[in-house]
């Protein structure tokens, strides 16, 4: 295991498992699938060796499930899993919100619908952002654009997850968990006490999202928002680059963010006043991020376009909103990008709002 | 001092919501009393599944979890492996166990899971209203079989506790039926046995329990247990099936090690 401290070159998938366990994860259970099987592979190496457990569940939906239990029982525990997976969990997901139950679920993902391919996508914005599974659930989505942020992340994933009872979600792709990258790994933090609430035996605690009385319902229901509000007030942090004097600001995040910077530096080189908003939050959407005299948007990301509705209701109309994207596990070039923006910046197509 | 009579230690004094005749409440005193019985309450945590048991937390003073429907296995292998030293048990219906949670159940017990299953089969989905069940028998009526269930139609009952008892991991599966006072004797018997095994670190064990749905069978409580015992234990024989406890290594050392045939025993096939 590589020392704190040390910049070492690692594998997407793998410096966020290693990440994990540095965070005080204790248990992991997870189903393979490509593109992030080499995360419960590192889990299954690495895992039990630092006293924690680890489990090839049945299923995704037995993998949530499991994970259910365990947080209930009061251990930082996560999963991980790829696009199809993460719609079998979503069940689950939907119950960790309605106990209050606090998880870090990573999804890698890939193109879709249905089974899609094994390339890098982010095709799961709506699914991730909108609703965690059905009812009034919602869980925080991070966004990384490189290992080392992913790393970073990690960490911050398991503590908002405890501070807010509730599911985060890591938002990767598969270019950035098969890719390496040198990453300089945290101190690793001993794991923490289990919380009052968790059923640790001996008590009369109850993990449950029952509440039979629709009264009794619609008041979790309401804590549940109140939350959610908290956390959007507090916890939706964008990254902006080169946009001070922009009059376009192109909004991508992770892998497409890495890709529209590169275009914005073109740009740039050309004398373009470009600049890239990137979203680090998904889920609250960093709308705040978007009071800014831009002159026109751009979003791209890898899907048929589906940040672009939050971006409209972030830009409220002031500006007009474009949007450039490849959906199947096409990567698009710099080179694209920064023809989207020439075409934005002459005025011409893609305009959608 | 031995307590031989009264309210179980571990089961709460509130009113259950069960219907009358329903026998999920001598289900759960019996569990109630075996964890009593092996003083074991300081360390367990149950979990309530989906169906007419889905309130099953509120009436025991213990931890608890609830499941999504047919997860409770999964849930209860998320707790046991990472708390190991604690009892948990499931209490699951036949649709969450049969049916939606059949590759939770296999699984957990084919990984040989620390867990005991309380699985209460009453041949039909009794919270949402008498539906048809995996275990339903044939020929019998519920709200989606209107003219009984017909194997061409709708298959065959499935004895889940006989398929169990084939798995590896299983240590411990038995049927009983809590329609006379010497079947909840062995009912409580069993469930002793299934919390036994998991706190000797065998394996699984399950206790498939015959129970009575007065109000889905649309019977009176006194004949529907009567038709437990005509309809329902011929179709899921009552016994146990597989008991590791009962296994010891006698016959395996007597083959390496073979003692004098007492007289009388034959030691060779006529
Ligand atoms: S519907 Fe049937 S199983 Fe459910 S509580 Fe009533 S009698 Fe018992």
């Amino acid at each position: 295991m590589p020392p704190a401290g040390a910049r070492v070159l690692m594998k997407g998938n793998e410096a966020i498992a290693e990440a994990a366990i540095r965070a005080g994860c204790r248990a992991y259970f997870g189903y393979p699938i490509t593109p992030q099987t080499e995360l419960a592979e590192y889990m299954a190496r690495h895992l039990p060796r630092a006293g924690g457990v680890f489990l090839q569940a049945e299923s995704e939906v037995a993998a949530i499930n499991m994970v259910y239990g365990a947080a209930g029982a009061g251990v930082r525990v996560m999963t991980s899993t790829s696009s199809p997976g993460f719609s079998l969990m979503l069940e689950g997901l939907s119950y960790l919100v309605g106990a209050r139950l606090p998880c870090v679920v990573v999804n890698v993902m890939r193109g879709g619908p249905g089974l899609g391919n094994i390339a890098p996508a982010q095709s799961d914005y709506a699914v991730m952002t909108r609703a965690m599974g059905h009812g009034d659930s919602h869980g925080i989505v991070l966004a990384p654009a490189t290992v080392q942020e992913a790393v970073d992340l990690v960490r911050l994933a398991f503590e908002l997850a405890e501070r807010y009872r509730l599911p985060v979600l890591l938002a990767a792709d598969g270019l950035l968990g098969q890719m390496m990258e040198p990453v300089v790994l945290p101190d690793p933090v001993p794991p923490p006490p289990p919380p009052p609430w968790a059923t640790t035996g001996g008590g009369r605690r109850r993990i449950s999202s029952i509440y039979l009385q629709p009264e009794d319902l619609e008041a979790h229901v309401r804590d549940l928002v109140a939350v959610y509000e908290a956390i959007a007030r507090t916890e939706a942090p964008a990254e902006a680059y080169r946009l001070d004097d922009a009059e376009v600001g192109v909004v991508a995040y992770g892998t497409a963010a890495r890709i529209a910077r590169a275009a914005v530096d073109r740009a740039r080189d050309d004398g373009l006043r470009v600049g890239l908003l990137r979203p680090i939050t998904l889920w609250p959407f960093p709308t705040a991020a978007f009071a800014r005299p831009v002159a026109r948007w751009l979003v791209v990301e890898l899907s048929a376009g589906q940040m672009l509705d939050d971006v409209r209701l972030a830009v409220a109309g002031r500006a007009p909103v474009a949007w450039y994207g490849r959906a199947g596990g096409v990567v698009p070039t710099p080179v694209e990008v920064l023809a989207a923006i020439r075409r934005v910046l002459r005025a011409e197509g893609e305009v959608v709002a | 001092m031995e307590q031989v009579a009264g309210r179980p230690r571990v089961l709460l004094d509130v009113p259950m919501h069960y219907c009358p005749g329903c026998t999920h409440g001598i289900v759960h005193r019996l569990v109630a009393e075996v964890i009593d019985e092996l003083d074991l309450r300081e360390r367990t945590v149950g979990v309530a599944s989906v169906g007419c048991s889905v309130f099953a937390y509120a009436y025991f003073d213990l931890d608890f979890q609830q499941a999504a429907h047919g997860r409770a296995p999964a849930v209860a292998t998320g707790i046991k492996r990472v708390r190991p030293d604690l009892v948990v048990f499931t209490y699951q219906g036949d649709g969450d166990l049969a049916a939606i949670g059949t590759a939770e159940i296999v699984h957990a017990a084919a990984r040989g899971e620390r867990l005991t299953v309380i699985f209460v089969n009453n041949a039909l989905y009794g919270m949402t209203g008498g539906q048809m069940a995996p275990t339903s028998p044939a020929g019998m009526r519920t709200t989606t079989t209107p003219e009984g269930r017909q194997a061409r139609a709708h298959g065959y009952p499935l004895r889940m506790t006989e398929m169990l008892a084939g798995l590896d991991g299983v240590a411990y599966a038995a049927r009983v039926a809590v329609t006379s006072v010497a079947g909840v004797v062995r009912a409580k018997k069993a469930i002793r046995a299934a919390f036994q095994a998991q706190l000797d670190d065998r394996g699984l064990g399950i206790v498939e329990v015959l129970s009575t749905c007065p109000v889905g069978w649309g019977l009176d409580p006194v004949d529907a247990l009567r038709w437990c015992e005509t309809q329902l234990i011929p179709v899921f024989p009552l016994g146990v099936f597989k008991d590791t406890a009962s296994v010891d290594h006698a016959p395996a050392r007597a083959r390496r090690h073979p003692a004098p045939a007492p007289a009388g025993v034959r030691t060779r096939a006529p």
